[in-house]
């Protein structure tokens, strides 16, 4: 444990100096004050408190913000460290591959953290301040806080699983932008097309609760949806929320993260240095 | 004694390549050894498999009795690669903390070793504006931490000036008294003749030779030179004396011998009296000697 965290403060210290911990926490902060300043119109008629309908929208933002973050951060991990030469060394230390793995996830998960935290508490001291009542939604942003760490782990573990893969730090990059387009991006324009296509058919009764379930974006944005009643207010995919249990989606969030973090140290484990 | 290090018949490929033949070596606690041998002899793949780096095909590897890469191992083994690298936006002191901490030892001992390798003045400063030699220290002062049993240095004192050579090879000395076991590298038998017990020459994988600095020079039965100068006006009387010897338009008269009649020929000089006013016995260069093994397959 003491090697795992050992291992966690050296790469918390690598992300400050490399401006990470400031990049991270600004554009969370960034994007979620403008969310928070455009998505204060269609209060009232909803019915929710002020604070419910901005972590809706924080939703929206995390689905994207988060996994790109988490893979940014993640890319570089092990090819960095094959083409600067500092895995030989490394591995010669009684530290195990799994170890190393969990030391930079911990320290990554710790700026995706404060980031988040800081992110939506900017945006929810926003919609507090001008709606006292909307404290009552403290709940689900501390919701949207812990399960965004579950997102961003699951694709941090993707991203070491690449960064391991690539042994390049550019192939890696390369590989996490892709990822993070087909995951986050082109998944859900394909099932909306099949949607679309199906015109509520047996693909969206039957197929679509378990294509957002077996993605791990859609799983977190089901979750939160669901688990804040706002779907109403977020429409869109997340109108297929209300059909998927809760547990369902949150076991997704919570298997998601092992199997990325199994992957990534297999792949690791296959690197000869 | 238990040896710290026993490798037999280590055989390694790498596709078509045979990177080690069969090498076998055992290495005692406290004992130095040189690894030399040319780039691509075979040094390197033998240190990360004594490392535990990279598998082998056949062939055994005990370090410290324990199969090399297992955790018990890496606790007793301390490595230096050839470029020591690090990161960049870490000081010095940062990463031999670091370091420390993975070795369960108190990371304030990084002041002190860094101070060992005369790098106090920089320990706060990022690694990224150190220069090779510094990094190089930084890779040494790492491989201090604890007590390792045994040392593998890759090349330790490329980009090291000569005095840092010799405080370098001043601490192996140190560490070696303590009963540490050194297997290192280098291209230079000049460098390690006096400060290792053992030389190890591999050559296209193969161990070509092994033994003491004496030991190899005895084996390589290079011949002796003698360099005689004539007293003025008896260069044709040395020249006739010794028609066998090649007369240099320094005026030095050359002569080559094997190391049994090395005595006798300097006997006949000594015959000459007056005739010859100086002497110089030169034995084959250590570089003769390296070149001698590690060319013997005709590479």
């Amino acid at each position: 444990m003491s090697r795992i965290l050992a291992t966690a403060v050296c790469e918390f210290r690598i992300a400050c100096r490399n401006r990470w911990v400031s990049i991270a926490t600004g554009m969370m902060v960034l994007f979620a004050l403008v969310l928070a300043a455009a998505g204060s119109a269609p209060t009232g008629d909803v019915g929710v408190d002020r604070l419910s309908v901005t972590v809706a929208s924080l939703t929206s933002l995390a689905v994207y913000l988060v996994p790109l973050l988490a893979l940014l951060m993640s890319f570089d991990a092990v090819a960095g460290e094959v083409e600067r030469g500092t895995l030989p060394l490394l591995l010669t230390y009684p530290v195990s591959r799994l170890q190393v793995l969990l030391g930079k996830l911990l320290a990554h998960l710790a700026i995706l953290g404060l980031a988040a935290t800081l992110g939506y508490g900017a945006a929810a001291v926003v919609a507090v301040w001008s709606d006292p009542g909307a404290i009552g939604g403290l709940g689900s942003l501390w919701r949207l806080i812990w399960s965004s760490v579950l997102l961003g782990a699951t694709f941090l573990g993707a991203g070491y699983a690449l960064s391991a893969l690539a042994r390049r730090p550019s192939g890696a990059a390369g590989l996490a932008i892709a990822l993070w387009l087909l995951a986050v991006v082109l998944y859900d324009l394909a099932l909306l097309a099949l949607i679309v296509t199906d015109g509520g058919g047996a693909f969206t009764t039957q197929a679509l609760p378990m294509a957002l379930l077996a993605n791990p974006a859609d799983a977190f944005r089901v979750f939160n949806l669901s688990a804040a009643q706002a779907v109403a207010a977020a429409g869109g995919i997340g109108g297929a929320a209300g059909t998927i249990p809760l547990w369902q989606s949150a076991a997704s969030l919570l298997i998601w993260p092992l199997a990325a973090i199994a992957l990534a140290v297999a792949a690791f484990r296959k690197v000869t240095p | 004694m238990t040896p710290t290090l026993t490798i037999s018949r280590l055989t390694k490929h790498f596709q078509s390549v045979e990177a080690l033949k069969s090498v076998s070596l055992t290495l005692e606690p406290g004992r130095r050894a040189a690894l030399l041998g040319h780039n691509g002899a075979g040094k390197s793949t033998m240190m990360k498999i004594v490392l535990g780096l990279i598998p082998h095909d056949s062939g055994e590897v005990a370090v410290c009795g324990v199969a090399p890469g297992s955790p018990a191992a890496r606790a007793q083994v301390a490595y230096l690669p050839e470029n020591a690298a690090f990161h960049p936006a870490l000081t010095g002191e940062e990463q031999l903390r670091h370091y420390l901490a993975l070795r369960g030892e108190n990371p304030r001992q990084a002041m002190e070793l860094l101070s060992r390798v005369g790098l106090t003045h920089a320990a706060r400063r990022r690694i990224g504006t150190y220069s090779k030699g510094m990094r190089q220290r930084v890779g040494l002062a790492q491989t201090l931490i604890g007590r390792p049993r045994l040392l593998v240095l890759d090349e330790p004192t490329s980009g090291l000036d000569p005095v840092s050579r010799r405080d370098f090879y001043d601490l192996l000395d140190g560490l070696a008294a303590e009963g540490t076991a050194i297997l290192l590298s280098s291209h230079v038998l000049t460098e390690v003749e006096a400060r290792t017990d053992r030389i190890l020459i591999l050559s296209g994988g193969e161990l070509v030779a092994e033994g003491t600095l004496p030991d190899l020079r005895a084996r390589a039965a290079l011949p002796v030179a003698f360099s005689v100068r004539a007293a003025p006006g008896h260069s044709a009387a040395l020249a006739a004396a010794f028609p066998e010897g090649a007369q240099g338009e320094d005026g030095l008269l050359r002569l080559y011998c094997s190391q049994p009649e090395k005595l006798p020929l300097l006997a006949r000089i000594a015959a000459l009296g007056n005739a010859v006013v100086d002497l110089d016995v030169i034995p084959p260069s250590l570089e003769d000697i390296y070149s001698h093994f590690s060319r013997r397959d005709g590479q």
